[in-house]
């Protein structure tokens, strides 16, 4: 029955599979917890979600630019200790900057290499995902790093403080993702990184800087990661020296949840938006429900297989695969 | 072919929809055992639906299939097969890594104890079937090493391990040489002498001609009639097909041709072409003719600065050019019409607005943002001038049919303002209509002053579109005709290298 249904009127609904799914877990999970649709919760939810979520609308633009991102996780790690670390030796305004550069110039080898030596982009970003942890640890000598006067100083607007009642975290998540969604779909360049990843033979046929456009994809991807360090540095005020180990996969796991396709050329910031809110809610829910916080991979799992079913289910307008 | 015999399948009304289209509407169709049905249309007029409701691939919303008096239903190609009904595909589907003979008997290949494959058996079977198609390889050998022609055999032998009461052939000469073709009907004929009942879908007219006993026309979903071949021509079949007559006259416009718009002088690009030297005048088409290799798809991707050229020099309206780069020639005023246009022309997942102002997008601005409404005056405009029949432009280019999706390409470059347009293979996989449609276009271009390269494959293409023909063979420009001089013969000659064509 479902199966005719799905092939009837389905394919507008499961379009918005992801859409449906937030919503069905929000029902269940509030009936199961009445904390869990407090505005409290829904807000500590968003603020926690902010670092994935920041993350992952620089990996969005680089999947739809038709590569992977895989050293986010070791990149936020490098620049939490970095900003931390600067922030008592040259003070943060200076910390800042120098941290924003030094991510960037990352960024900028994971587009040299992918964008114009044109090399597979799952190898070279693995490869910097233990590379980029290896510097931290040569940075840090394997020290943890922390700030010293953690009540003192201004750095810490940006993890703990908040603007009109909301956290400045959340501002900083969604105000970028609104950005990143503007310049996607309104702007020149949102076109051309659809169109590189679309058919990246057909861009430079159009005369489209496919190397030049790849390498952008990988310098907003890092510049995300940057901020999304300053949020992380400043809630926590120090750092260790894998603080990011695991990220990249939860960062991919949001992308994937928002619906967008990994071989390139379409996908949307604000679906990866209602991504990462889905994961994270569904974090939180499992934890007022008393299970223990690693029940939360196998459940993450679960879901991004289920979404990415339906997804190929309304393409194909049946649940099961024909036979030719 | 008495009426008293019961057709070998029989289609009944057959009504297929899909969201928002009716793919079929009411198709009869049938084939009697030992005869060649031609089964034609346009891209897009429901043949490979049809094909694909015969094949157990989809089942029609209405309708009956009979196969030898018993009406039958098909969910599955499997079933299908079992019902004596085999698809040859357009499209090779074969694993390249395995033995012919392995694909042949694929899914079923012949057993011994403990589930092993036994391998003499299938050997022996797959030889059998392979000499009866009197192929010169053997069953062992790997079909990566096959040529296509002969990968395409084994696709036919896989057809013949069943009973086959009907066998549909789905374009199955478009990557064969001419040789290779006469096999391929030699078999054809072979299986209709054996009661076999065959459709055949071709867009090649002289095909259908040689080989069918009837011609059933398809068009827009709909059943359009059925002839007898010996009765009819093809004059008949088009206009059955496409709705009216095609004009497929020259247009003798003025030959007015205006100032050197492309002047090449001894261009090489060591290894691909050597010394080569033409010029085009606005309002001029020149044709570029010549076998797969000759070299001339490279001469275009070098005056699109995809490739850099050893030696020579290349001048556009008088000016000596360096093109290093898409994006020079583009500020240079030359365009090209990539010849593949589903891998090098389109974003196919891309709506066609934006496909066709992806050259010039990051100038279409207004402030920061694209300007939509600019965007969609030149989509308007170029729809309209070309004629492209979509029903938005939020469509994404991969739903149209070939002949649609060859016009956003070529309005892409268009809304560009050429001075050099360069098409290559304009009309590949396109059908006779749109074909038409796009001689008519690039003559009204030129009409229009654009200097225009043509590149293609086909000889009654370049003759009918082009004012000179320049004939390569082996990276090397052979001869250059005017259109008034030239003959098929000497054209095939200077494309085979023949010198004896020269001109006294």
């Amino acid at each position: 029955m479902l199966l005719t249904r799905l092939k009837a009127g389905g394919p507008a609904i499961a379009k918005q599979g992801i859409l449906v799914a937030f919503i069905v877990f929000m029902i269940a999970f509030s009936l199961m917890s009445d904390r869990f649709l407090s505005a409290d919760n829904i807000m500590s939810v968003f603020r926690q979600s902010a670092i994935i979520g920041v993350m992952a609308i620089g990996v969005t633009i680089v999947v739809i630019g038709g590569n992977l991102d895989l050293s986010v996780g070791s990149m936020l790690s490098f620049a939490t200790v970095l900003v931390v670390d600067l922030h008592d030796k040259i003070g943060p305004e200076l910390a800042i900057p120098v941290m924003i550069m030094a991510t960037l110039c990352l960024g900028a080898i994971n587009g040299f290499l992918i964008g114009i030596l044109r090399l597979n982009s799952l190898i070279v970003t693995l490869g910097m995902l233990s590379a980029i942890q290896g510097l931290v640890l040569i940075y840090s000598g394997g020290q943890n790093v922390d700030i010293a006067d953690q009540s003192g100083t201004w750095f810490a607007v940006f993890g703990r403080g908040a603007v009109f009642g909301i956290a400045t975290p959340i501002i900083i998540f969604l105000g970028l993702a609104l950005i990143f969604h503007v310049i996607m779909t309104t702007m020149p360049f949102g076109r051309r990184v659809h169109a590189v990843g679309g058919n990246p033979t057909a861009s430079v046929f159009s005369g489209i800087p496919r190397s030049r456009i790849v390498f952008m994809t990988y310098l907003i991807s890092a510049l995300c990661v940057a901020i999304a360090a300053i949020i992380l540095g400043s809630r926590v005020m120090g750092s260790q020296n894998n603080v990011g180990q695991g990220y990249e996969l939860q960062v991919l796991a949001a992308v994937i949840l928002g619906g967008t396709s990994l071989l390139g050329g379409s996908g949307s910031i604000l679906r990866t938006v209602l991504g990462v809110l889905m994961l994270a809610f569904i974090q939180n829910g499992l934890i007022l429900m008393g299970q223990p916080y690693y029940t939360q991979w196998l459940v993450t799992w679960a879901v991004i297989i289920v979404a990415v079913w339906l997804d190929v289910a309304a393409k194909r307008g049946r649940l099961f695969s024909p036979i030719a | 072919m008495t009426a008293t015999r019961e057709p070998a399948l029989r289609l009944q009304g057959i009504v297929k929809t899909f969201p928002g289209v009716r793919a079929l509407d009411g198709v009869d169709f049938e084939v009697m055992p030992g005869e060649v049905h031609a089964l034609l249309g346009e891209n897009g007029a429901g043949k490979s639906t049809l094909m694909k409701v015969l094949a157990g691939m989809y089942q029609p919303d209405e309708g009956q299939i009979i196969i030898a008096g018993q009406p039958v239903r098909m969910t599955t190609p499997i079933e299908a097969k079992a019902q004596g009904v085999v698809l040859i595909h357009q499209e090779l589907s074969l694993v390249p890594e395995m033995s012919a003979a392995e694909n042949i008997y694929l899914g079923e290949l012949p057993r011994k104890a403990f589930g092993r494959v036994d391998w003499k058996i299938l050997e022996e079977r797959s030889n059998a079937i392979l000499k009866r198609l009197k192929c010169n390889f053997r069953a062992e050998v790997t079909v990566a090493h096959l040529s296509i022609a002969n990968q395409q055999m084994v696709e036919i032998a896989r057809a013949l391990t069943v009973d086959a009461r009907v066998v549909v052939f789905d374009e199955p000469t478009a990557s064969l040489t001419d040789a290779e073709k006469v096999v391929l009907f030699d078999i054809i004929n072979d299986l209709k002498s054996q009661g076999v009942g065959i459709v055949y879908i071709s867009h090649r007219m002289d095909e259908i001609f040689t080989l069918s006993d009837r011609i059933t026309v398809l068009r827009d979903g709909a059943y359009r009639g059925t002839l007898t071949t010996a009765d009819t021509n093809e004059d008949e079949v088009t206009r059955l097909m496409i709705g009216r007559s095609l004009d497929l006259s020259r247009n003798e416009a003025a030959s007015k041709f205006g100032d050197t718009m492309l002047e090449v002088r001894n261009l090489t690009c060591t290894g691909l072409f050597e010394d080569v030297s033409f010029t085009v005048r606005a309002g001029e088409i020149v044709g570029f003719y010549g076998l797969v290799g000759a070299g001339r798809t490279e001469i275009a991707e070098t005056l699109f600065g995809l490739r850099t050229p050893t030696a020579g020099e290349i001048r556009v309206d008088g000016q000596k050019v360096e093109i290093t780069s898409p994006r020079d020639a583009i500020a240079m005023g030359v365009s090209l019409v990539p010849e593949n246009r589903k891998e090098q022309g389109l974003v196919l997942q891309m709506n066609c607005r934006d496909n066709m102002t992806l050259p010039q997008v990051q100038d279409l601005t207004a402030g920061p943002f694209v300007a939509k409404g600019a965007e969609l005056a030149i989509f308007d405009q170029y729809r309209e001038k070309l004629a492209i029949k979509t029903p938005s432009w939020r469509q994404p280019t991969a739903v149209l049919s070939g002949g649609n999706q060859q016009k956003i390409v070529i309005g892409k470059w268009l809304s560009m303002k050429p001075r050099v347009l360069v098409v290559d293979e304009p009309t590949r996989g396109i059908d006779v209509g749109s074909k038409s449609e796009i001689h008519q276009l690039l003559r009204e271009l030129a009409a229009q002053g654009y200097a225009v390269i043509v590149i293609s494959s086909e000889m009654p293409e370049v003759l009918r579109v082009s004012d000179r023909i320049v004939a390569m063979y082996h990276g090397r420009v052979m001869r250059e005709f005017d259109i008034s001089e030239v003959t098929e013969d000497s054209l095939v000659q200077a494309i085979s290298g023949i010198k004896s064509a020269e001109p006294a």
